[in-house]
Order: C-alpha cells, then sequence, then structure tokens
C-alpha cells in the first residue's frame, strides 16, 4: 500500500484535480454540490465510460481505434433491424446481439491491422470513414424512433428523495457501465491475457520472444472495444430513446483524450481502469460545473482542450521543469 | 599460429553442436563449426563484432535454423535445429542484451512472466507471482521491490531481473550476451559472483564479453571464433589477454601503426574543460590538421555523448570550444554543419541513413544547397556530385537511384562518410564506424579515413575496440566514466597495455 501513490500516480493526481474542481465549482454555484447532481453526472457519463474501458484495452495493447463510435452507431442499427426480425426481444438478447455485432466490427480491425500489417490508427480511420459511409447510405440519414418498448422505457434500479427535494436515481445504464468496468478489471489484472497484453503493448517483440501470440493480442483487443461499443451503442440508444446515425460521431475523440487523461499511454503497455474512469469523470464534471455556472456551451469544448493539455503536461513533467527559475534561485541562496 | 590442444574433458558435455554452417544472403556466417559446453561449466565466447557469436547463439536457441547436415546434441538428445519453444522447454535461457524486459510492468511479474503465459486464459496468481520473484532474486542474494514497476531501477538491477527470469525456467544452460557492457566495475563484480553461483548450482554459463579481463576471471573455457570459422577452445588457465586477442583477431602483428607526428600541423579542434553533469566531465583535448585522435573506452564512458556535443546536438554546462581558433557555441547541429563539423553517428543504420530513400538523396541531403541551380534542385548537378564521390570512394553501387538498403554495410558506411564529406568538413567525427560492417570491409573504411587525414581533414575516431583506434589513429584518448583517464602514442606504447587499461 506504501507504493500506491508512486505506482499510481496519475490516478493520485486526477483525484486531487477532480476535489479542486469539485470544492471550487461547489462555492461557484449554487446547486453542484449536492448528491442529486452527483448521481445525474453518473448517469449521463455511463456510455463513455463504457467506450473508454474498451478503448482502454486498446491502447494498454499498443494499438488506438479511431472509428468505435461509429461502429457502435453501426450496432445501434444493426441490433434494432435484428429485434425486429426476431419480434421485440428483451434486455439479454439486445445486449447479446448488439455485442456480437460489435466484435464483429472490431474483429474487421484486427484482421487488417494484424493480417493486411495496417498500423492501427491507419486501419482504423478507414473503417471509421466505410462505417459511417455505409450508415448513412444505407439510412439515408434517417433516425428510428419506433424502437422497441422495453429498450426506451427507463429503468430506475433504485431512487430515493433527499432532504432538499433532489432525487437520487440509479438507473440502468449506470449498472451495465458498473458491470462492463468490473469485467474489464478483471480481464487487464487479474486474468493472463490481459498481463499479456500489457506485455506486448509494453514490449512487442519482447512478448514475442516468449511466444506470446500476437494475432490472438489484436483480437482480443478490439474484440473487446467492438463488444464494449456495441454495449455502449444498445445503452446510448435506450438513454436516448431513439436511433440517430450521428449521434455518436465525434464521440471517439472526446473518448480518447479522457482515457489518455486518465493515464493510459499511446504506444502501449500503460493505463488502469480506475484512471480511465476519472478521465471520463473529470472532463463530465467540467462541462457540469461550466454548464451550472452558466457558461456559454460554445466555450466548453475549448475549456476542455485546454484542462486536458494542462493535466498531461503536469503529469508528464515534474513541477522543476515547469518552473526553471523556481530551483535555480533556490540553489543560489 | 599453433593451436592448443582442445582440453579433454571426461565428462559428457551438456551440448554438443557439430558441423554448423549458417549463410546469409551469399555470405557464409558459419562455417563448419563446432562447439560443447559441459554441464555448470562457465563457458565464454570470444570473437569480435561480426565473427559469429550472435548467430551461433540464435542457432543454439532455435532463432535461426541452421544448413543441413548440422547436429545439435542437448542433454542425451540429438536434433537436426532447435525451436525456440523446445529450447526454453528443455531449459535453455538467453539473457539478451537489449534484456527483451517489460518497463511499465512489475519486478515480480518480469520475473514470474512465465506463469501468464499459456494457450488459455487462466487467472494471474499474484502471490504464486510474488513468491517465485521473491525466491528467485533470494538466490541471487539481491532484494529488490518486486511490487514496483521495472523502470523505476537501474541498468544493473534490470539485469538481475533478467538472470532472476532466466532461473525461474529452470535453467540448465544460460547464455549471456554482453551482460557487463552497461555495467559498472562494482556491478560487474557482484554479476561475476552471481555466474559463479550459478555455476555451482550446476547451470552451465556461456558468457559473451567484450571485457576480457572478466573472461579471464570467470571463465573455465574459451571458445574462439573468427570471421565464421572455429579457431580453437582453450582452457581459460594459463591464458593471457593478448594472447586471446591474437586469436580472435589474427592480424595483431601485420597490422601495421599508422600514428605519425602532426605537432607541427595548426590546431583544427580545442576543447578546455568540457563538462556534461552526469555524461562526461573536464574534457580537454586538441585535434591538429590531418590527425586523427582516436578515443576509446567502454559502453557509458559518455564518448557518444561528448561527440553529440562537440557536434551541436547537446549543450556542454561549462567548458569552451574552439576552432580553427575561433570560439564556437553550437545550439544545434546545423550550426556545428556550417561550421564546418560532420558526425558520423553510431547507429548508422537508424539515424545516418535514410533507408527506402535513394543512393543518391542519402548523399547529397546535408549538402542540397551545393545543387542548386536557379532557386531549385538541378539533378544534374545532384548526379555529378554522387557520381564523384562514389568514384572517390570506391563505392560499389548499381544505379544511383538504388535505395541505400540494398548495399552491403561497408558501402553504406562510404556513402554515410561520403554525405558528410559533401559538406565540405574541416573535422570529421567518426562514431564506431565499423559497427556491423565485416572484418575485410573495416579495412577498405580505414584506408579511406587515412586518404582524408591526408587531405588535412582533423578526424575524431571514436570506438570501443581497442585495436580499431590503436591502429588507425596518431594519439588514443581512453575515457572512463566521463572523464579522460589515459592518453597514448601508439608509435611507443603497446596495444595489450591500452587493452588491459580499457577493459580492466
Amino acid at each position: 500500500m506504501h507504493s500506491f501513490a508512486r505506482t499510481h500516480a496519475t490516478e493520485v493526481a486526477l483525484i486531487a484535480v477532480i476535489a479542486v474542481i469539485c470544492t471550487v465549482l461547489s462555492f461557484a454555484t449554487t446547486n453542484f454540490f449536492s448528491i442529486g447532481n452527483a448521481f445525474d453526472l453518473l448517469n449521463t457519463s455511463s456510455v463513455n465510460i463504457i467506450f473508454a474501458v474498451g478503448l482502454l484495452v486498446v491502447l494498454i495493447a499498443g494499438g488506438i481505434d479511431i472509428s468505435f463510435a461509429v461502429a457502435a452507431s453501426v450496432v445501434q442499427y444493426g441490433t434494432a433491424i435484428a429485434l425486429g426480425w426476431i419480434g421485440g426481444g428483451g434486455w439479454v438478447s439486445g445486449l447479446v446481439i448488439a455485442g456480437s455485432i460489435g466484435i464483429c466490427l472490431g474483429a474487421v480491425n484486427a484482421l487488417l491491422i494484424h493480417r493486411f500489417r495496417i498500423i492501427s490508427i491507419v486501419a482504423t480511420i478507414s473503417t471509421f470513414n466505410i462505417y459511417f459511409g455505409l450508415l448513412m447510405f444505407f439510412t439515408k440519414g434517417v433516425s428510428i424512433y419506433d424502437l422497441p418498448e422495453w429498450l426506451t422505457d427507463r429503468v430506475v434500479l433504485f431512487e430515493h428523495e433527499m432532504a432538499d427535494g433532489s432525487w437520487i436515481e440509479i438507473t440502468l445504464p449506470v449498472l451495465v457501465m458498473v458491470l462492463c468496468v468490473i469485467a474489464t478489471w478483471v480481464l487487464i489484472t487479474r486474468t493472463t491475457t490481459g498481463r499479456q497484453l500489457y506485455a506486448f503493448g509494453d514490449n512487442p517483440e519482447g512478448a514475442r520472444r516468449f511466444g506470446i501470440n500476437i494475432g490472438a493480442m489484436q483480437f482480443i483487443a478490439f474484440g473487446w472495444l467492438g463488444l464494449m461499443a456495441g454495449i455502449g451503442g444498445l445503452v446510448q440508444a435506450h438513454y436516448a430513446q431513439e436511433v440517430v446515425p450521428n449521434a455518436l460521431y465525434g464521440r471517439e475523440l472526446d473518448v480518447l483524450a479522457a482515457v489518455v487523461l486518465g493515464g493510459a499511454r499511446l504506444g502501449g503497455g500503460k493505463g488502469s481502469v480506475l484512471g480511465c474512469v476519472l478521465g471520463v469523470l473529470l472532463i463530465a464534471i467540467t462541462q457540469n460545473g461550466l454548464n451550472l455556472m452558466g457558461v456559454s456551451p460554445f466555450a466548453f469544448k475549448m475549456i476542455v482542450g485546454a484542462i486536458i493539455l494542462i493535466a498531461i503536461t503536469l503529469s508528464n513533467t515534474s513541477i522543476e521543469r515547469l518552473l526553471p527559475f523556481v530551483t535555480q534561485k533556490g540553489a543560489r541562496r | 599460429m599453433q593451436q592448443l590442444a582442445p582440453t579433454g574433458g571426461s565428462e559428457k558435455p551438456l551440448l554438443s553442436l557439430n558441423d554448423i554452417n549458417m549463410t546469409f544472403g551469399g555470405v557464409k556466417a558459419l562455417k563448419n563449426v563446432s562447439f560443447d559446453v559441459r554441464p555448470g561449466e562457465v563457458h565464454c565466447l570470444a570473437g569480435e563484432n561480426g565473427c559469429g557469436k550472435s548467430t551461433l547463439i540464435k542457432i543454439i536457441t532455435g532463432v535461426y535454423r541452421p544448413a543441413d547436415g548440422a547436429s545439435i546434441e542437448y542433454d542425451g538428445e540429438v536434433y537436426s535445429h532447435m525451436s525456440p519453444v523446445t529450447a526454453q522447454d528443455r531449459g535453455i535461457q538467453v539473457i539478451w542484451q537489449d534484456l527483451a524486459l517489460f518497463p511499465e510492468m512489475s519486478v515480480a511479474e518480469n520475473i514470474a512472466f512465465q506463469t501468464v503465459l499459456g494457450r488459455w486464459p487462466k487467472l494471474v496468481d499474484y502471490g504464486r507471482m510474488r513468491k517465485i520473484a521473491t525466491d528467485a532474486l533470494q538466490r541471487l542474494g539481491i532484494t529488490l521491490d518486486v511490487d514496483l514497476p521495472l523502470k523505476e531501477y537501474a541498468i544493473a538491477q534490470r539485469q538481475i531481473v533478467a538472470i532472476a527470469r532466466a532461473l525461474v525456467g529452470e535453467a540448465k544452460l544460460v547464455f549471456m550476451d554482453e551482460p557487463t557492457a552497461s555495467l559498472t566495475q562494482s556491478e560487474t563484480d557482484h554479476l561475476l559472483d552471481i555466474v559463479r553461483g550459478l555455476s555451482a548450482a550446476g547451470v552451465a554459463v556461456v558468457f559473451v564479453s567484450h571485457r576480457l579481463a572478466e573472461v579471464l576471471e570467470i571463465s573455465s573455457r574459451i571458445t574462439v571464433l573468427r570471421d565464421g570459422a572455429l579457431v580453437g577452445v582453450y582452457p581459460a588457465e594459463g591464458m593471457t589477454q593478448s594472447r586471446i586477442t591474437e586469436l580472435m583477431t589474427g592480424k595483431t602483428f601485420d597490422q601495421e601503426v599508422r600514428a605519425t607526428a602532426r605537432q607541427d600541423q595548426p590546431v583544427v579542434l580545442d576543447v578546455k574543460g568540457l563538462s556534461r553533469p552526469g555524461q562526461f566531465d573536464d574534457i580537454s583535448l586538441t585535434v591538429r590538421r590531418g590527425e586523427t585522435l582516436g578515443i576509446t573506452g567502454l559502453l557509458g564512458a559518455g564518448r557518444t555523448e561528448l561527440a553529440q556535443t562537440l557536434f551541436g546536438m547537446l549543450q556542454p554546462a561549462a567548458g569552451t570550444i574552439t576552432l580553427e581558433g575561433k570560439p564556437v557555441h553550437f545550439s544545434s547541429n546545423r550550426d556545428a554543419i556550417k561550421a564546418g563539423v560532420a558526425y558520423l553517428s553510431e547507429d548508422r543504420l537508424s539515424l545516418g541513413l535514410i533507408q527506402p530513400q535513394s543512393i543518391a538523396d542519402n548523399l547529397v541531403i546535408s549538402s542540397l544547397g551545393k545543387i542548386v541551380s536557379g532557386g531549385f534542385l538541378s539533378d544534374e548537378r545532384k548526379r555529378k556530385l554522387v557520381a564523384g564521390w562514389i568514384a572517390d570512394l570506391g563505392v560499389k553501387i548499381g544505379l544511383q537511384s538504388d535505395a541505400i538498403s540494398t548495399l552491403s554495410g561497408g558501402n553504406q558506411q562510404r556513402i554515410a562518410i561520403a554525405k558528410w564529406l559533401a559538406t565540405d568538413p574541416k573535422l570529421l567525427i567518426l562514431d564506431a564506424p565499423t559497427v556491423g560492417v565485416d572484418v575485410g570491409a573495416r579495412a577498405g573504411i580505414f584506408d579511406i579515413v587515412a586518404k582524408l587525414a591526408e587531405t588535412g581533414l582533423a578526424i575524431i575516431l571514436i570506438s570501443d575496440e581497442v585495436p580499431e583506434v590503436y591502429f588507425n589513429a596518431d594519439r588514443v584518448l581512453h575515457m572512463a566514466q566521463g572523464r579522460i583517464v589515459g592518453s597514448y602514442d601508439p608509435r611507443s606504447v603497446p596495444l595489450a597495455e591500452i587493452e588491459g587499461a580499457v577493459y580492466a
């Protein structure tokens, strides 16, 4: 335990930054620091966290994926159509169908990367365009509103009215998110496969010399992200109560930024589920706070971008290097 | 040269190789080599760079497949070739020079890495992993915090982690490829103790090292290879460093010292008190017109950092650099090139040349200004410039437009030299110019160096192979731990004395 701060420096720093932002916001706004708002944040962040833990696995294995968010849109359409064929279905069949389509789309990326030796950013930018193009072409940009009732009905697992009149709610997306987070945590920290993924991302040549199956690593990493994208896509359709072809377009970069903010390294071998969740929450809290403070939504992206830059600079660079005059003055005295 | 009789052993060898041949693209890397290792012995594999040592190790560990007719007898079984999986299963472990470790993962995971291998996923047993790691480290008499990521530890500890990992695999035969290359003396002593401990516990160790002193100290037998052929197997007892060098190079006595006095020539480079904390300290040296100054020393002595500082890629913390009487201050290597300094980098293949580009484009990259005509690059001028240098340096090429990667190591090195000569330098720094170049081509490169010196170029020749600087430089400086610790004149000091100082 003594070395937790040393081995989890990013996570500790993120918790500190979140604490500072929360403190500032609780003074600057009237209703930020309420339990109701905290649960609200959790409900709205669920889909991004599901995407983020999936992307984390790919980053740990040394890859990157730009296509998962539009793949999730493809999953939404595919699942809606398949559910129509089987006459409605339910949450179980819905998740199985969505997860399977997601895995297939992820496997396409893994195939391109492993079999045809295309680097992951190029492969997934291509599939991003192909998936989105196919989606727009076949749907002609038309949204689906007549989803099965089970999918659009809000499922509240727990609710409680607070003394101040606000409501605490835990909805189905939160439960699904928690399950995805736990499953990913088990995969990457508790199974031999997960450790092989870390090793492969850390030193691919070293991993190869140990006889680790490189192809399997790519399929597991991109397949896992596909699964998470599929589940996240279905949950997002549930949350939005509609399927819109470009609803998730652009989400990939928000999630990527959050995961990198959470300490995952582009290049592999590094990253944790906790950091990843904290990264998503930090951005969500900032946006939520800005919203409550009445800042124009048009400024959000700019401010969030600046926060990501500052946080990553701080975690990469020690204070002395950023402020050289501090140490020099000290040395002269 | 008389050959000592191979030592006769009553003990049955653990590993015995016979009739090993290996050819790479028409070049015979190994010619009818045989090699044997007895259980529990420390056996040294000696030879110059490119003599076939690593090829031999890769054959034993299954990375390469030898030509037909080879026989590999290991622990009672005969193989025509090995596979990496068989080799590992049967207790053959290699500690590669690059260690093949995972810096972001914990020490425990690195040591007990085999527990996460396997075809089917299992749950990771961190308790068992930690125990395996602690036990392995204990066998070596080392304490490390096994929960910390490996990157928190320095190279010496990483080396130990790599050894501990080999022990976990129930090793019977461990290859160590230059294990001491980046260690300090006390770390090396510790490592040698560990090797002795392994040997006492019945593990055979094949040790590859350039430092002949430690080779003699640690091994019981020495197998010498030269140019891919077996020179012989010798007992370490009664062997001397100079004798091994002689066996390894086979040309100690037919090579002539090229050194000449250049005291009457004007000073081109004058360096005083140059320092960069942690890399080199208080370096003062001069190089005169037409002089070749050799700098030797072990890896990590600060040679390359010094060269990069003279070339403006690193900035000194203290000291002055004077070039032809004018104090210079390079803020980047562009300034250095403009002032007439050229630097042929240590890692020629990755840094010096752009492999997929053509021979001609590589050659003119640093002197594009010369082939400009009317504001645009002129193909005609480029062709003439390239043709001139290729003729001058005797490079064998097909077409100027062929990719540089189609050339042999020696010819690539000539193009890299030509690239810098085209900038009309006053000072040429050659950093390990013969790494990856076969023995024959080396002589050719040094002939070019000698010719260049005759034209008045000042040259700094850096190499960790002492004979290279001894025979080709006018003066030899010895660098150790960032300082110049010795200065020698090859005309009055025997090679063995410098080698003794450097490899001690």
